[in-house]
């Protein structure tokens, strides 16, 4: 049986259909999810796409994770389900608490737009085993609140037990703690970067490469095998 | 109706950029002197009903889990003489 992908449709989400689109590409059966639902339609795996969901009122990300959907991806993400947060997405797991940090105005207090070397620091994670250790990839970036921020005991640990999943290469595009891109929980099924891998898919679009591609068929794999 | 201010600040060891532009616009401006500017949040709450202990837990519960994320910011909740 195909694996279901699914992917939450937030107010103000942006990139559902990218990612709904990369699900499809890799090979999965992706599944439109919206946010007032709490039902997750039985998916294997959620991506909270980017975006801006509730206009980044209060704070990007704090409003979406009171949403009645994220009540079950909350619940299933503890439970073991793969969740894999893209920008916005990212800035909702972190509220959530689903991982540690938070997501703060870029340094420059500018929108960023380029593509962005990263390298693949835990090859481990649900959503990065077709990669490979410290492979470096380059998927579209564009964010205003791509900070990432955790006091210096949590980013310890997260170094100590290989949880920086991705880092910026050459540039860090926003003033990012240590250069931190994306991160795992201690699962490892449960993944966040800022960076957008559903914009680099095909060769048509993006950064001309399909890098990111490489998220979606992780997790296929992953629940093939599971 | 009874007035509670939440305000709500970045946690010092934080770096505020919009505080910073602020404070590097004031020279440029003639506001000299100002060696710090730090930019927060004020939310005003009119309450229905009277402001006692619990109403004021309640506040305090509800800036700790949704006004205030407090892996980056600090808050102080106080009751506003009419």
């Amino acid at each position: 049986m195909t694996s279901r992908i699914g992917v939450v449709t937030f107010p103000g989400t942006l990139d559902d259909q990218d990612a709904l689109r990369a699900a499809r590409l890799a090979g999965a059966e992706p599944v439109p999810l919206w946010h007032r639902d709490k039902d997750l339609h039985q998916v294997d795996a959620v991506v909270l796409a980017g975006g801006f969901s509730y206009g980044d009122y209060l704070r990007a990300g704090a409003i979406s994770r009171f949403s009645p959907v994220m009540e079950t991806v909350i619940e299933q993400a503890r439970a073991g389900m793969p969740v894999l947060g893209i920008c916005n997405g990212f800035q909702i797991l972190t509220e959530a608490h689903l991982l540690p940090g938070a997501m703060l105005r870029n340094n420059h207090l500018h929108f960023v737009c380029r593509d962005q070397k990263l390298r693949v620091e835990n090859a481990g994670t649900a959503w990065t085993a077709d990669y490979e250790q410290g492979q470096e990839i380059s998927v579209p970036l564009k964010n205003m609140d791509g900070r990432y921020v955790a006091d210096e005991r949590t980013l310890d640990e997260l170094e100590a037990e290989g949880r920086v999943a991705f880092r910026y290469l050459d540039v860090n595009p926003n003033g990012s703690l240590r250069d931190i891109a994306g991160i795992t929980n201690a699962a490892g099924n449960v993944v966040g970067l800022m960076p957008h891998p559903e914009h680099a898919v095909e060769p048509l679009v993006g950064t001309g490469r399909t890098d990111g591609l490489g998220f979606f068929t992780s997790i296929l794999k992953k629940l093939v095998n599971a | 109706m009874a007035r509670v201010v939440v305000d709500v600040m970045l946690k010092p060891e934080i770096l505020d950029p919009q505080g910073q532009a602020v404070q590097r616009a004031l020279p440029r401006l003639g506001f000299e002197g100002i060696a710090d500017v730090r930019q927060g949040k004020r939310f005003e709450l009119d309450v229905e009903g009277p402001i006692d202990e619990a109403a004021l837990a309640r506040i305090h519960e509800m800036a700790e889990t949704f006004l205030a994320n407090t892996v980056i910011e600090d808050f102080v909740v106080k009751v506003e003489e009419a």
